[in-house]
């Protein structure tokens, strides 16, 4: 069992035909992911990686002739939006935009309108999610993890990969791994996937990644207090962080006073959430 | 990336915003000249990217050219908040009768740009929302909608601004809605927005902040950045593609990835070090890149120690370990350094780095301890 994605996945990448696009859609598929369609405006018709992925024009194209039911974003940040855009109106319920560097104006008006559709978007700014074992979607490396019954969900990237090999030293498997980005405003929060894992029958402890800047952790931390029985352990990045300073991802930044880790660890530990002075104390707290 | 007041100001005025006549000055000579044009009483104003130039002696009024020449050559000399003085603006002096705030920012929170405004401007308006949060007026805007009339008026009636300049006070709203969104701005602040003795409102100060992940589509205001605000090794590393931030420490931090490189300087300082730096190599991690990075963090003489913290997922520790040889071979650093490898083909990556005299390390912790201690070597 997962969330989000499973082995019933069927997946259009956006951007096939580029470095990124290509190499992680091979990734994809030797993992098992059901890598269905790509699009690339101008290389419809064509197939990419020895005739194994069909490439169309557009995603309306692709969902019309394919099936497709998630999409992931490879393209540009000055095209990112515009890609999301397209998926959405071309009835893809679930979009994952890896794409780093997207302009914060151009995501209030993606999420505004995702919003109005009803369509989840994972990201910007993220490497996507892995269910271990069934499916990846997303860039996140497929062997360090193992299948289990954590669920991890985390704003960063290589720091996600740390724990899930950290886990995984300790004998310990994940349900699916979640990276929801770095970026100030995203798709997907702490908040939707921390409640996707209490009601997933399969995840039994959880474990929650997340960094200085914004208030999302403190809201996490709410949230967990109210409305949740499974236990979370919890690891905040940044307590050494500098104010008014963007430690490279956009979204981790002290803005007047708000945001620092001190607040996020105090917040959390009020929530009865076990919170871990580094990441490698991850796996013991969790077999506590 | 963040914009000085003349610049903001500047971009105002395009945008139908009225504000001063002033120009800027880089020598005393030019600001009595300016002040010469202008006639009258003058204010010099420091054009530093640091708040509270004020208070720091920063702006000040001048009676006469002559003493505008004066107060120059004493402004121009000053550092404020150790950022040295190098351009002063001369706008005329204005009679003021009220000073109100008005600013667009992004609420994070709520996903959406929101207006703020409040009838107490003049001082930081943080300081307003931490004493007087009741006298800050709020209005989210739909993003796709954009800036309503109704909704600036509905600012106009909050911050109790008389009936008189409505229809002016819609114009600076839309007017200041517009610089931020053509502009892609994080930010754009006018403190204060000032009702004159002449019976109209104008914008003495201006702030701005942009996006820098939107600068692509604003080549005009991407030249507008003033490099002096940033540490020298910062403006390096962005050549680079690398995203650095200098600390006081002395353990330099070379990792791959952003919150992995947060958590490296956390667990440093953990084991009783002091990071000097927040440096993300990225992805990859090619010989030029870790070459680059090494001779940036090196420029810091304080560093003692470097650590390298990479995890090796689809890049693979082996190529890694090649590429931080490479680098080594080019700069040839002369302190100890730190290393730790993990994930695939970490223990390939480890043996190629170890014949390199390299410490290296399995875990984190470790790392950070074998790095505290080499400080001391």
């Amino acid at each position: 069992m997962s969330i989000l994605v499973d082995k019933n996945t069927r997946l259009l990448v956006q951007g096939i035909t580029g470095n990124e696009g290509l190499f992680h859609t091979q990734q994809m598929l030797t993992y098992g992911t059901k890598v269905v369609a790509g699009t690339r405006p101008g290389k419809g018709g064509e197939w990419v990686l020895d005739g194994k992925v069909p490439v169309f024009d557009s995603c309306k194209a692709a969902v019309e002739t394919t099936g497709a039911n998630a999409s992931i974003i490879f393209v540009s940040a000055s095209f990112a939006p515009d890609a999301i855009f397209e998926a959405a109106d071309a009835g893809i319920p679930f979009i994952v935009c890896i794409t780093e560097g997207v302009a914060v104006q151009d995501m209030m008006r993606v999420r505004e309108y995702l919003d109005q559709k009803q369509v989840r978007l994972l990201g910007p700014n993220c490497p996507g999610l892995l269910t271990p074992g069934e499916t990846k979607v997303g860039i996140i490396p497929g062997n360090i993890a193992i299948p289990g019954n954590i669920g991890v969900v985390s704003r960063s990237g290589t720091l996600t990969y740390e724990v899930l090999y950290a886990l995984k030293q300790a004998g310990l498997g994940a349900t699916t791994c979640v990276g929801i980005g770095g970026d100030p405003i995203n798709g997907t929060d702490f908040i939707d996937c921390l409640s996707m894992f209490e009601d997933d029958p399969h995840t039994e402890k959880i474990v929650m990644i997340g960094e200085i800047g914004g208030t999302d952790e403190e809201k996490a931390a709410q949230f967990i207090a109210s409305k949740m029985t499974k236990p979370v352990v919890s690891f905040i990045a940044g307590q050494t962080a500098p104010p008014g300073k963007r430690m490279g991802h956009a979204g981790a930044i002290i803005e007047g006073g708000a945001g620092t880790a001190a607040d996020k660890v105090r917040a959390l530990e009020e929530a009865g959430v076990k919170v871990a002075k580094h990441p490698e104390q991850i796996p013991e707290m969790l077999k506590e | 990336m963040k914009l000085h007041e003349y610049q903001s100001k500047q971009i105002f005025g395009r945008y139908g915003i009225p504000v001063p006549k002033g120009r800027v000055a880089a020598t005393a000579t030019e600001a009595r000249q300016i002040a010469e044009e202008l006639g009258g009483r003058v204010v010099v104003k420091s054009q530093v990217l640091v708040g509270g130039r004020g208070k720091a002696g920063g702006i000040r009024l001048a009676k006469t050219a002559k003493e505008a020449e004066e107060v120059a050559t004493q402004i121009l000399g000053m550092e404020i908040k150790g950022l040295p003085v190098r351009k002063v603006l001369i706008d005329p002096a204005a009679n003021i009768e009220q000073e109100i705030y008005l600013g667009i920012t992004n609420d994070r929170a709520a996903r959406r740009p929101v207006f703020m405004a409040s009838a107490a401007g003049g001082v930081e308006i943080e300081e307003v929302a931490r004493t007087h949060p009741e006298k800050i007026i709020k209005v989210h805007i739909d993003p796709l909608l954009g800036l309503r009339d109704y909704q600036a008026r509905d600012i106009a009636i909050g911050i109790d601004l008389p009936k008189d300049y409505w229809k002016q006070f819609g114009e600076i709203c839309r007017g200041l809605w517009k610089v931020y969104v053509e502009c892609d701005a994080t930010l754009v602040e006018i403190n204060p927005l000032v009702i004159l003795k002449e019976k109209s409102l104008m914008a003495l100060d201006g702030k701005m902040l942009l996006d820098d992940n939107a600068l692509f589509r604003h080549s005009d205001l991407a030249e507008m950045r003033d490099v002096d605000e940033e540490a020298p090794a910062e403006t390096e590393a962005r050549k680079y593609g690398l995203s650095f931030i200098k600390l006081n420490g002395n353990i330099g931090c070379m990792v791959n990835g952003a919150g992995l490189a947060m958590t490296t300087m956390d667990i440093v300082k953990l084991f009783g070090g002091e990071p000097a730096n927040f440096l993300d190599i990225g992805g990859g991690a090619g010989a030029d890149k870790v070459a680059a990075a090494m001779r940036i963090i090196l420029s810091d003489k304080n560093v003692k120690v470097i650590l390298f913290n990479v995890f090796g997922g689809i890049t693979r520790c082996d190529e890694v370990a090649k590429g931080i040889l490479t680098a080594l071979d080019e700069v040839k650093p002369t302190i100890p350094m730190v290393v730790r490898l993990v994930g695939t083909n970490a223990e390939e990556g480890r043996k190629l780095l170890s014949d390199a005299k390299m410490i290296t390390a399995e875990t984190l912790a470790d790392a950070a301890r074998k790095s505290v201690a080499a400080v001391k070597l």
